[in-house]
């Protein structure tokens, strides 16, 4: 006798997994904050169109187990027939053949994981913790951005937002009211989590990138330098898009530029930050009243200057208006085997050590941009630490 | 599915349940359901319905359904070893897919059935594995999350070091120990004295030891901490004790996984081909079983071919059927000839009382390494390049290599030798070592999470570079010691 049974029943609610995926994926995020680092200064990133897709190679995803040497391991393999001896089945890939350490790809199938992101991802995990430091209420509130904010009851909703209790609750109370106490849910009792467009004030900021372009400034100055304001730009457009940015290169003279000539190659010619400065106070004083701006002043210099005590000097100026004031030296090769500054530097460092609003970072390789960034964006800069 | 589909669904399987009765088989009463492809790679990432939830899972959940979206691979059926059978059919398949797959189900929970190392798997382990989430989820209410989190973590990753053998006994206690060793010397039958033939003086009792824990080395790491871990909680030490159960249960299967496909593939051609099928059905039917038992990746073998290849390969020859070109030949060199007809006698045998190890050491033969093509590779390094280079395609090597992947699971054997090492009570592991040295960066990583469980420094005694080697993880750092 046939012993079985059929069922044809609706699986589609049915969504168990969902949780444990989102929490890999979550894991997935703690290990990329773990390697901001890298993925900060890595040049695919930065050469990024927008949208575009940024593979990031992760360990540590899979659990460990006590397992052999896969390099010392023979393993059983199957062909279409006719295989011999000596056949190549193929590389194994992300190798160098260096044989230094552990890396990717070494046994066939097992897992290196490479998680796919699209830039804004990346980038909005790269500014959870970034903030624009000591902004006062100044001015008017000039903008309002808006997010949406989970907190509202609806009667009509999507049907993952579904509120069970209240759900519930809502039909114990009709049925209690009509006389016959019960829990029979109808239509009319379904309760729906739903949001609110919240509408949040932000503060009028202006921000000066102003770049080194002199002669001195070799190529791998200059990518630190775009490494540094590629990030800050996003950063500053993802979470205070009302913020203005004022644009400035400076060799002998300063000028006002776009954001393309910003970034783009640099020129040649002797090197006189305090133009910079002098440019940036005159934009102050027509544009950007300091009663009604938080003003945040950054120059990237590799720190051979004519004249570091007039720098000094409007440094002063600068930082007596500002929220914030930075500095960040890309260490040249001469200076980059030492851990103190260049003159300019040292200049500065003697001038404002303790001060608070004022923050000098040192950049010797593509990896100390995030953490230059973190220490100019955090959200109460530590007193300046001499190192 | 529509209820005319539904029906015409129910005759087949109606038909084929009587089929593979004909034919011999003997499966458990089977419950089918049709699912969408969501909840069929849900069910093959957790191995279980209603399993506890970690993101292991979930990983697997998404890297399987990804490569199904992709078109890459698909699963056709899921089922479980229970009583009744539990089996998942995938929603999208064709009647024709649904056909060959209630056939390839059935050919599965025969094997459950029919094979030894199954005889003692829980069949009712979904209610089991149901009970095991609902207190681990009471855990993380109790712990939160987090705690619970990385409790698992640290316990899945050994999840594998327990003793299979080990699924009824009570480990004897060190006294117990000590009295059988001494009672070895009083004579348990009057022939005793025959293994003393020659020597003069009366056995002496062995000289007593200083006690030990565990009192001889212990295979069963999981039971070990599970029950010798000072500091965790009654919460943790379920949590291990969950893990080791569903494990015991999943074992079997792990262990004989080309045999169960051999046979689940075997079968369902043989049925398929007497169903009364139209000539587009019988087309669709042979495509997807070449789709099947078809070579593997270069980099791995497919066990659905190489287990269906095999049980043909030993019903042919105990039909009596002889190769004349390569003749069987016994240990003397004489030709081995078999009576006729006995081929299906002996699978059903076969299919009974081996595990893959013993499946592939008995009747891998030269000729079925030949046409299943199968060799050995490994990485070797050309022109500064790492490459996957054919080493081997000597049968026997070939055999060998295969059976040795696959002893003790294809894992290293690791034994604790004393969990009170030192007199302060850490814990000291000795990899038996075979020849093939540790992976150490993964080795490190698992004896820090073996710490987190035992609480005290962690030894693990091995082989690096031919030279017995200590590790050690003592919370804070590793070292390494030449023994």
């Amino acid at each position: 006798m046939p012993d079985f049974s059929l069922s044809t029943d609706s699986w589609d609610l049915h969504r168990r997994a969902e949780r444990d995926r989102q929490r890999h994926n979550e894991k997935i995020k703690e290990v990329i904050k773990q390697n901001l680092g890298d993925i900060v200064s890595h040049q695919d990133i930065i050469t990024a169109d927008r949208g575009k897709i940024v593979k990031i190679p992760i360990r540590g995803l899979e659990l460990p187990r006590i397992r052999y040497d896969n390099g010392s391991r023979e393993r059983i393999g199957q062909g279409q027939g006719g295989t011999k001896p000596g056949d190549v089945l193929g590389r194994a890939p992300g190798q160098s053949g260096q044989g230094t350490g552990k890396q990717a790809g070494q046994e066939p199938g097992v897992d290196f994981y490479e998680a796919e992101f699209t830039l804004e991802e990346v980038a909005q995990m790269v500014f959870e913790d970034l903030h624009l430091p000591n902004l006062e209420e100044r001015g008017v509130k000039q903008i309002l951005s808006e997010h949406a904010d989970f907190n509202s009851i609806s009667k009509r909703g999507l049907a993952g937002n579904l509120d069970r209790k209240r759900t519930l609750l809502e039909a114990y109370k009709r049925n209690a009211r009509q006389g016959k106490p019960g829990w029979e849910v109808r239509r009319e009792d379904e309760r729906y989590r739903t949001w609110e467009i919240v509408a949040e004030p932000q503060r009028n900021a202006v921000i000066f990138a102003m770049r080194d372009v002199s002669g001195s400034m070799g190529e791998f100055e200059a990518y630190i330098c775009r490494s540094f304001y590629f990030w800050m730009l996003r950063f500053l457009r993802t979470k205070y898009n009302s913020a203005e940015i004022v644009f400035i290169t400076c060799h002998t003279e300063a000028k006002e530029v776009d954001e393309n000539a910003f970034f783009g190659l640099g020129e040649s010619g002797g090197t006189r930050m305090s133009e910079a400065y002098k440019l940036a106070l005159k934009i102050i004083e027509k544009r950007y009243n300091p009663r009604e701006w938080n003003i945040y002043p950054f120059l990237f210099s590799d720190g051979y200057n004519w004249g570091d005590a007039e720098c000094v000097e409007l440094m002063r100026k600068m930082a007596g208006i500002s929220n914030l004031v930075g500095y960040g030296e890309i260490a040249n090769d001469i200076w980059s085997q030492s851990t103190s500054f260049a003159p300019l530097g040292q200049a500065y460092q003697e001038a404002f050590s303790g001060d608070p609003r004022v923050v000098l970072v040192r950049i010797n390789n593509k990896e100390d941009v995030w953490p230059a960034l973190k220490r100019f964006f955090s959200k109460h800069p530590e007193v300046q630490a001499i190192s | 599915m529509n209820q005319t589909e539904r029906a015409e669904l129910e005759k087949w399987i109606e038909i084929i349940w009587e089929k593979a009765h004909e034919m011999g088989l003997e499966p458990f009463p089977t419950h089918f359901e049709v699912v969408p492809d969501h909840v069929i790679y849900e069910l093959g990432a957790y191995g279980l319905p209603a399993r506890f939830s970690h993101w292991t899972f979930g990983r697997d959940y998404h890297r399987q359904k990804t490569s199904y979206e992709y078109g890459m691979s698909k699963i056709y059926e899921i089922v479980f070893n229970t009583d009744p059978t539990q089996a998942f059919l995938f929603d999208n398949n064709s009647m024709v897919s649904h056909k060959l797959v209630i056939a390839h189900v059935y050919g599965h929970s025969d094997f459950f059935r029919r094979n030894t190392y199954f005889s003692h798997t829980d069949r009712r382990m979904i209610e089991q594995v149901r009970l095991h989430a609902r207190r681990i989820a009471e855990y993380e209410t109790q712990h939160g999350p987090e705690e619970v989190e990385r409790f698992l973590d640290a316990a899945l990753s050994i999840e594998e070091h327990f003793d299979p053998t080990a699924v009824s006994y009570r480990p004897r206690t060190p006294d117990e120990y000590e009295r059988e060793r001494q009672s070895q010397t009083e004579p348990a039958t009057e022939y005793d004295d025959l293994w003393r033939l020659g020597q003069n003086e009366p056995a002496k009792p062995p000289a007593s030891r200083p006690r030990k824990l565990p009192p001889e080395p212990e295979k069963d790491l999981l039971r070990f901490l599970r029950d010798h871990a000072l500091e965790l909680e009654d919460w943790q030490r379920d949590i291990l004790n969950i893990l080791r159960e569903e494990m015991l249960y999943f074992l079997p299967q792990m262990r004989t996984k080309i045999m169960n496909e051999g046979w689940a593939s075997f079968w369902h051609e043989r049925i398929l081909t007497e169903l009364p099928l139209t000539p587009e059905e019988h087309w669709e039917f042979r495509r997807l079983h070449s789709g099947v038992v078809s070579p593997g990746s270069r980099m791995s073998i497919n066990p659905y071919y190489v287990g269906y290849q095999m049980f043909h390969d030993i019903e042919r020859r105990w039909n009596g059927e002889r190769d004349p070109e390569e003749p069987e030949e016994d240990w003397r060199g004489e030709e081995i000839v078999r009576p006729t007809g006995e081929g299906l006698r002996k699978i059903y045998e076969v299919a009974e009382q081996e595990s893959d190890v013993s499946f592939l050491r008995k009747y891998l033969t030269k000729r079925l390494v030949r046409d299943l093509d199968l060799y050995t590779y490994r990485l070797e390094e050309i022109n500064g390049e790492l490459m996957w280079v054919v080493q081997d395609t000597d049968w026997r090597r070939v055999r060998d290599t295969m059976v040795d992947s696959m002893t003790n699971f294809g894992i290293p054997v690791i034994m604790v030798e004393d969990g009170d090492y030192k007199r302060r009570h850490e814990l000291y592991l000795k990899h038996y070592y075979d020849g093939k040295p540790l992976d150490t960066d993964y080795t490190a990583r698992t004896m820090k999470n073996i710490y987190r469980i035992w609480g005290r420094a962690v030894h693990l005694e091995t082989v690096l570079n031919d030279e017995a080697t200590l590790l050690t993880y003592d919370g804070e750092r590793f070292s390494q010691t030449a023994l």
